[in-house]
């Protein structure tokens, strides 16, 4: 069969049918050009590849998706919110626990380029503490004491990635002066070192539970629609009953039970794990829902004709043809876990400190008497909120590239 | 049609009796129960009673009975809305829980109407005013708001509250006015920490119902019927809401079913941060003090919220769609 491009480049201008001009301006809509003259201009440079549609599937979803500005934003901050994690014990000026007794409460700082008067390499003032009237601690500015910001300073010990122990941070100032972006908590900990540190755990949290549900949701799904009979309706039961339960009922419920002496690490993957057992239900739905249309498909038909076994057809034909459909339902499953994690931990039933998430930290800003003198310990929210719309958008601007169809 | 409800209602007996074995197990799942905790907290402070009173104590409640044996106890009340007896509260759990069951139905409620109310108005608009400045604007927040949560919402409303009016925005009543005798100020105050919570346990659904409401006339608008209709001459306003509308609706309703787990979730979630009578601030309280009959009540009745609230929503479509098959 002649291709479109062949057919328009054996014509010469003046014969081009109206029919292949409109599927040529088509085809040049759907490859994200303005016009079929743009393209032609592009084609005769030699940037786009002579055959129809030459592109194959996944570079056009991402032509479609690059073209959505609002998910390219979000996957971009994304992007930047996971660098920060993985990055996190280098980028944070200090570590989860440094405190300083001194600075209990401390508004956030300025960064300040000015010096009396005259330009300064950034500097943060050091501050003097009083006690007002009402027995708060205020801070002044002590503007006699200038700290500049160094780049790659020593301060607390830890380890990059849980591996190379070192003690070179992104930044810091010098002994004697801190350093607080984001103000300080109760105890004297720097919140901009937290809320770094605490994405780590809210962040993976995020991604261990979508990775865990996928897996259930995935092999689960596929069964049930690939075998059919009882195993379809035992497994599509089980979904109901898990899904007649509000899932905040029964994530606090089964939290709940996560006894207290459990170790950080045990805790966490007992979350993790609660937080799947929900999500996996959705992904395993929607895929029974393609498996059930693709089982008669002619070329998983010939698969099996042609003797080969389940697996072959289920890994080879059935888990490509719905990637797609796993890629977008994990990324709009994202802010549903990471808020989860947030409001459980929030109500006390999930992490508990020390380990530190967005939710622990927002546990911690509880109280709003506090919040009404300490504003910047809401903060951690802020962030939260961001993650969250940023994942919102960017599911959404990889479901209309992937699968514009459903859901 | 009858005998389809009457099936629907038999229906929902054996799937209750599962739900209520699963509930109890799960709420059974921690280790320990209610007197054990007691005595654990109580004991960090340096008090509580000695094992022997903590036994004595279990065997006169019954937990030291076999679980198979707790369950059925605790079921067989059920029809005399016996639920057991709430050891955290000293009191029947009926009695607990009623009144809090009835607040976050009643602002459940609220929030369907409020979602009703504004989704279906502005997306009659927005899809008569396809493209408009005023569409672009309501479809973006519409974007929005379904993606913040209520929770969220409801932190940044006491946050905002606290920091920049200055004043308690939550639970039902200000302070002065709490334990006042009813007066117009009183009745003022308590719908101004009304229909916070109402807004926040709507917004998001709103949001969803306005895109669907939208999409849905468009769909119809450009319809047959609807060009048939504008070309006899028919009164616009006539032929959208005569017409279109009521054909744009109907899908509304399942729809605004699979709403309403969302708004359960969200009233446990909001009346916790914002300390309204829900049924989540004493749920979150019996789950960390094991008390098990009411944690489990509530689980159950939150489940069964749900259930009857999809029964309502299968129901109604009945009713309104012919096209539905209810034999």
């Amino acid at each position: 069969m002649q291709t479109i491009w062949e057919r328009w480049t054996s014509l010469d201008s003046k014969k081009k049918s109206k029919e292949i001009v409109g599927q040529y301006e088509k085809l040049a809509e759907t490859l994200g050009y303005q016009s079929a003259e743009e393209l032609e201009s592009d084609v005769e440079a030699g940037k786009v590849p002579e055959t129809e549609y030459g592109l194959s599937q996944w570079r056009l979803i991402w032509k479609k998706f690059a073209r959505n500005r609002a998910a390219i934003v979000g996957g971009v901050i994304i992007g930047i919110y996971y660098l920060v994690a993985i990055f996190g014990n280098f980028i944070a000026p200090y570590g989860l626990t440094t405190r300083s007794r001194d600075h209990i409460h401390m508004p956030p700082q300025r960064v300040r380029m000015v010096h009396e008067g005259s330009l300064h390499r950034p500097f943060v003032y050091g501050t003097i503490r009083e006690l007002d009237e009402d027995f708060r601690l205020t801070y002044e500015l002590d503007t006699d004491r200038v700290y500049p910001i160094r780049f790659f300073t020593q301060g607390d010990r830890y380890r990059l990635f849980g591996l190379f122990e070192t003690d070179v941070h992104l930044f810091g100032v010098d002994d004697g002066g801190v350093v607080a972006l984001l103000g300080t908590d109760r105890q004297g900990r720097d919140l901009f070192s937290r809320i770094i540190l605490g994405s780590q755990v809210s962040l993976s949290i995020g991604l261990v539970g979508v990775l865990f549900s996928l897996f259930l949701g995935t092999i689960l799904g596929i069964v049930s629609g690939y075998f059919g009979k009882w195993v379809d309706d035992l497994i599509q039961r089980l979904i109901e009953l898990i899904r007649s339960f509000p899932s905040i009922s029964l994530w606090m419920a089964l939290s709940a039970a996560v006894p207290q002496h459990w170790s950080v690490m045990q805790t966490y993957f007992a979350i993790t794990i609660i937080l799947s057992l929900i999500g996996w239900t959705w992904l395993a739905r929607q895929l029974r829902g393609s498996v059930l249309a693709l089982r008669n498909v002619d070329y998983v038909l010939a698969a099996r004709l042609s003797g080969a076994n389940h697996r072959w057809v289920i890994f080879r034909h059935l888990i490509p043809a719905t990637a797609g459909h796993i890629i977008v339902v994990s990324t709009l499953s994202m802010p549903a876990m990471i808020l989860a994690e947030t409001s459980l931990s929030f109500l006390g039933l999930g992490l508990r400190p020390p380990v530190t998430s967005w939710g622990v930290l927002i546990q911690e800003a509880q109280n709003f008497q506090t919040i009404a003198h300490y504003p910047w310990l809401f903060l951690p929210a802020a962030f939260m909120a961001v993650a969250i719309l940023a994942f919102s958008y960017l599911g959404d601007g990889l479901r209309d590239a992937i699968d514009p169809y459903t859901i | 049609m009858l005998t389809y409800i009457v099936r629907r209602v038999l229906i929902l007996i054996p799937t209750l009796f599962i739900i209520s074995i699963v509930t109890f197990i799960i709420i059974q799942l921690p280790p320990g129960d209610f007197f054990t905790t007691l005595q654990a907290e109580m004991a960090e402070t340096g008090g509580g009673q000695g094992r022997e009173t903590v036994r004595h104590l279990q065997e006169l409640y019954g937990l030291d009975q076999p679980l198979w044996r707790q369950y059925f106890t605790w079921i067989a009340g059920f029809p005399r809305l016996d639920f057991g007896y709430s050891l955290g509260w000293n009191a029947p759990v009926w009695d607990v829980v009623a009144g809090n069951l009835a607040y976050t139905i009643f602002l459940g409620f609220l929030s369907l109407v409020f979602m009703v109310a504004v989704s279906i108005p502005i997306g009659i608009y927005s899809a008569t005013h396809q493209y408009s400045t005023g569409d672009v604007v309501l479809s973006a927040l519409g974007f929005i708001g379904l993606s913040v949560p209520g929770f969220l919402l409801a932190l940044i409303w006491m946050f905002i509250g606290i920091v920049v009016l200055g004043v308690d925005v939550g639970g039902t009543a200000s302070m002065q006015f709490r334990g006042a005798p009813m007066s117009l100020a009183k009745a003022l105050d308590y719908l101004n920490h009304l229909w916070p919570p109402v807004v926040i346990l709507g917004l998001a659904s709103t949001a969803q119902l306005f895109r669907i409401m939208r999409s849905n006339l468009l769909d119809v608008l450009g319809q047959q019927h609807i060009t048939t209709a504008r070309a006899k001459g028919m009164r616009e306003k006539k032929v959208i809401n005569k017409y279109a509308v009521r054909i744009a609706i109907n899908p509304l309703i399942s729809v605004m079913a699979l709403e309403v787990p969302k708004v359960i979730n969200a009233s446990i979630l909001v009346g916790i941060v914002m300390m309204l009578p829900t049924l989540g601030p004493i749920f979150l309280r019996s789950l960390r003090t094991q008390d098990v009959y009411l944690a489990g009540t509530i689980l159950l009745f939150t489940t069964v919220m749900l259930m009857v609230a999809n029964l309502i929503a299968d129901i109604v479509l009945a009713l309104v769609d012919p096209r539905i098959a209810y034999d």
